[in-house]
């Protein structure tokens, strides 16, 4: 399986997630913002970071990068598309998944384990996942995912949510969302499920020794998937 | 502008130093060259009180790589690779500007780690304000909090490890002292030493603007109530521009194109081009009109004493110009061509085609002022006499839970959930254990650091205090299994023109010396912060200490949550019921007298090396060094972390429960252990002259004193976890 990890000025997940992509026999290359073309790829993802420093508005400036065009392209190609964190962050703005992603809701960055409950495994990224129930990492300061009530109803209808923060029972209450996102929302998709835009970072949960393994289970799935 | 006397002490500098400029260069000197002496004599960038002093700090040891006098120390870790570190105070400006304050001093401690050709793999900070009552607290500390984590957070290095203090004697001073550690391969470290004639010196990274003018000569003086008005002298960090420096640099430094390499720091493009010249004893002509400026129309004394952010120096071998300025363009940075090494021995700086300055670099650097202070010792005070019935009424339960809320006691954790503790995927110990762990990508390998201070016990009796911090910091590494190398210092102390404040920071110079010879934990880096002081109030003598260690097997590291029911509880190192400047003593008895608990290095260092010992053994299950609170509270911790409760027995020493819970004595572990290696540890120890206490079996849920009192772990938990939440809601 081939991968390509974009690495937009300010991306400092970029390596962490080459590491990951490989580790679970991911055959991955690192493409710079300004390249024109993308390599041939199964799966594109845009990592975390802060593109750009973040100004404007988080993702906004990444979004319109070179590269961007031919990703674009890819995904409404049907080509898988993950973006994580600030990769979440540059999907919104390019349009590929629907919403916005403000500022969390107590105006404060927060990194920490959350458990996440699968809520669609009828997709390449989900499909045929033992767990209903995940542990992963946040690490945000804008993750408090919105969107307007029409377009909620269309995630909704489309079965477009992807995961929801929750205990680690899958219980999805006020109390176990970090950042105010509406519904609990922590990762949703395009209509066509091909891209998939999530504030956790699997990479950051790759072995044992580090604040869990789930992150394991995630890419080993997906690869999977993929074959 | 004319020069005179009294320009000369408006910028800080002293009337017998301004003769003595006048003298060297046998003439006054013009405005830019008054600048570059005030910039260059502060007691910032000149060390000048406290040179004398720092030459008594043991720098040399088999790892030691480059002890000061570098941007950074760099020690060896082994296989060709080498560990970069050094802690760096922002006081004086986070006070003003918490935000900024703080974010640039993140920025600029990472970037003397950069400079060396090492990628920062962690961030650390000590942190210490005002009494929580104080009206200024909680928005310095939340600017703090913010500023730490808005700069670490967007260049992608981990924040692991960190400390926080309250005490009214930070109320008109915070201290915001800042960690980062760098890795670098052994034969690809970058030095500051210019070599070689007519090399090109470079500028690379942000334009320089007119912000943190005289941030230097700022951070050398009290403040007063004025001090609102300084807050232009506040340098703007932009932590993208320098995260694309640091890949710029690095990309760059993957050739072999540069010669040396400086950031601009503390007095920016001055103390930079002076500091590359002194060390290679070469000259250097600077044209400032091809310097890149923010603003139009900067005069050669802005541009020379600015202190924008994200900047360095380069100087190049010839020919490697067009090379090097590809990639930082592919990064979207300024690069310029400003300068040249000369053989003058001076720097010379031009401006529209006049000569602006011209200074021989000796009289900036070697002549600097340098000053035998006058200094007062600090007597050991008399002991405390505990009366019974100050004590009786008092249940240890109550104390416990009291002390677990203390401010500086209680759960940091919401000011870690705003660092981000875990990019790079190498952390492997976050905040909130004795020290943060981080593996050395790829490798086996990992790397402990930890920060610590004891502002009490300095303030108490400094030649003591000094001791102990370094103790502690000895203490923390091995508690997590890694084996102590070397530590970096940050001194933060009042007026070095008051005696009092000066005899501090002698002694505990002194008491730092000690103990790192005798430890062999040798100091290779480190940073001086003097008038720390508001009008005639000056704070707590804080030196700080971070200690860095090595972990062969990252597989072995330490932490300190309880494991596993019916494992045995010890304590290594004698409970002699040291109470006086605990903070039982302190907060509970309110008893503000005494001396500090006695440091004896025999016992730390024997102490901490038999329980590496038993870590190599692989005997031990979990592991805390006992601090703050004493025994009880290090349990509870452990307890709390681990989420299981401890039967606890109190030994039959002589001394009451009391003492024997909440003393501070040094040099003591609490270990647990499997009951079947009860006999291998206890072994292990009496064969070393260790001693040990059995204290106590662990359980599912709740602490039990002697069979008599109990109280589930989640009330303890709760005692520790609410207290800084609470406080920043309201």
């Amino acid at each position: 399986m081939k991968s390509s990890v974009i690495t937009f000025p300010g991306s400092n997940c970029d390596r962490d997630m080459d590491v990951a992509l490989k580790k679970f026999g991911f055959k991955n290359k690192m493409v710079w913002h300004a390249d024109a073309e993308l390599p041939k790829s199964d799966l594109v993802v845009l990592p975390g970071g802060f593109s750009y420093g973040d100004y404007l508005r988080c993702g906004s400036m990444a979004s319109k990068s070179k590269i961007m065009h031919s990703v674009i392209n890819f995904a409404n190609s049907g080509g898988m598309v993950m973006g994580i964190c600030n990769g979440f962050q540059i999907l919104v703005e390019t349009g590929l998944v629907p919403g916005v992603l403000l500022r969390n809701k107590y105006l404060e960055f927060i990194c920490k384990n959350v458990f996440v409950k699968i809520n669609d495994k009828k997709n390449r990224y989900f499909k045929n996942f033992d767990n209903e129930v995940l542990e992963f990492h946040i690490a945000h300061n804008e993750g408090n995912y919105f969107c307007t009530n029409n377009q909620l109803k269309e995630i909704e209808d489309n079965n477009q949510i992807a995961i929801n923060y929750c205990d680690e029972n899958g219980k999805i209450e006020d109390q176990f969302n970090p950042n105010g996102s509406i519904k609990n929302i922590a990762g949703i998709f395009n209509k066509e499920k091909n891209v998939l835009g999530m504030m956790p970072h699997p990479e950051r949960m790759i072995d044992k020794s580090l604040s869990g393994e789930d992150g394991s289970l995630f890419f080993k799935n997906l690869i999977n998937n993929l074959k | 502008m004319i020069v005179n006397e009294q320009v000369a002490v408006d910028h800080g500098l002293k009337k017998d130093e301004y003769t003595k400029i006048c003298e060297l260069l046998k003439r006054a000197p013009n405005i830019t060259e008054l600048g570059i002496f005030s910039a260059m004599w502060n007691e910032h960038c000149s060390y000048k009180s406290s040179r004398l002093h720092l030459k008594k700090l043991p720098t040399k040891g088999k790892k030691v790589i480059q002890g000061p006098g570098e941007n950074a120390g760099v020690i060896d870790i082994e296989d060709n690779d080498a560990i970069v570190f050094k802690i760096e105070s922002h006081n004086h400006p986070s006070f003003i500007e918490p935000y900024q304050g703080a974010a640039t001093g993140v920025g600029g401690i990472m970037r003397d780690v950069f400079t060396m050709g090492a990628r920062p793999i962690a961030n650390l900070n000590s942190i210490h304000f005002g009494s929580p009552q104080h009206k200024k607290t909680k928005n310095l500390l939340r600017g703090v909090v913010h500023g730490i984590g808005g700069y670490g957070n967007c260049m992608g290095v981990p924040t692991i490890a960190g400390q926080t203090s309250f005490d009214s004697s930070y109320n008109g001073n915070i201290l915001v002292n800042a960690m980062t550690l760098g890795l670098v391969k052994k034969d690809k470290i970058f030095y500051s030493k210019a070599a070689g004639l007519n090399k090109p010196v470079i500028y690379v990274g942000s334009k320089t603007g007119r912000d943190g003018i005289h941030g230097a000569s700022m951070a050398s003086a009290s403040f007063d109530e004025k001090i609102e008005e300084k807050k232009p002298t506040v340098q703007v960090g932009d932590p993208f521009t320098e995260k694309l420096l640091l890949e710029a640099c690095l990309e760059l430094m993957a050739g072999d194109s540069i010669i040396a390499i400086q950031d601009m720091g503390a007095a920016g493009l001055t103390s930079s081009s002076i500091e590359m010249a002194s060390k290679g004893n070469l000259g250097i002509e600077i044209n400032l009109n091809k310097v890149p400026c923010r603003e139009a129309k900067m005069t050669p004394y802005e541009i020379m004493l600015s202190e924008s952010q994200e900047r360095m120096l380069i100087v190049l071998e010839n020919g490697k110009e067009e090379q090097a300025k590809k990639i930082f363009d592919k990064w979207n940075l300024d690069f310029a061509v400003i300068g040249k090494t000369t053989n003058s021995k001076k720097i010379q700086l031009y401006f529209d085609e006049k000569k602006v300055a011209d200074i021989l670099v000796k009289t900036l650097v070697e002549n600097s002022p340098m000053y035998d202070r006058k200094w007062k010792k600090t007597k050991l005070p008399k002991k405390n006499k505990i009366k019974k019935e100050d004590i009786k009424h008092l249940k240890i339960i109550d104390v416990l839970k009291k002390i677990l809320g203390n401010p500086n006691v209680c759960s940091k954790e919401w000011i870690w959930q705003q660092y981000d503790q875990t990019v790079m995927g190498d952390t492997i110990q976050k905040p909130g254990g004795d020290a943060g762990v981080v593996r050395v990508h790829g490798t086996e390998k990992a790397v402990a650091a930890s920060v610590d201070s004891s502002a009490v016990y300095c303030w108490s009796h400094p030649l003591t205090g000094g001791k102990q911090v370094v103790c502690e910091s000895f203490r923390n590494l091995i508690s997590v299994g890694a084996r102590p190398i070397a530590i970096t210092n940050c001194l933060n102390f009042g007026s070095p023109e008051n005696e009092e404040n000066m005899g501090e920071f002698v002694e505990c110079v002194q008491g730092i010396s000690e103990a790192s010879e005798y430890l062999k934990f040798p100091v290779v880096s480190g940073n001086v912060s003097f008038y720390n002081q508001t009008k005639d109030q000056g704070i707590k003598p804080t030196p700080a200490i971070g200690g860095v260690g090595l972990i062969k097997d990252y597989k072995n590291m330490i932490t300190m949550d309880f494991k596993e029911v019916d494992n045995l509880v010890l304590v290594i190192g004698k409970t002699e019921g040291h109470i006086d400047q605990s903070l039982f003593a302190r907060n509970i008895l309110d008893e503000k007298n005494g001396p500090p608990p006695e440091v004896n290095l025999f016992n730390e260092k024997n102490n901490g090396e038999t329980l590496l010992k038993l870590i190599d053994n692989n005997l031990i299950k979990s592991a805390h060094d006992v601090s703050l609170g004493g025994i009880i509270t290090a349990v509870a911790k452990m307890c709390i972390k681990g989420k299981m409760g401890i039967n606890i027995k109190k030994p039959k020493y002589l001394i009451n429960e009391i003492e024997y819970f909440f003393a501070e004595d040094q040099g003591r572990y609490i270990i647990e252990i499997n009951k079947k290696d009860f006999k291998k540890v206890s072994d292990i120890l009496h064969k070393n002259a260790v001693h040990f206490d059995e204290l106590g079996t662990i359980n599912e849920n709740e602490l039990y004193i002697n069979d008599k009192t109990k109280v589930t772990i989640d009330d303890l938990s709760t005692s520790n976890k609410s207290w800084l939440t609470n406080y920043m809601s309201k």
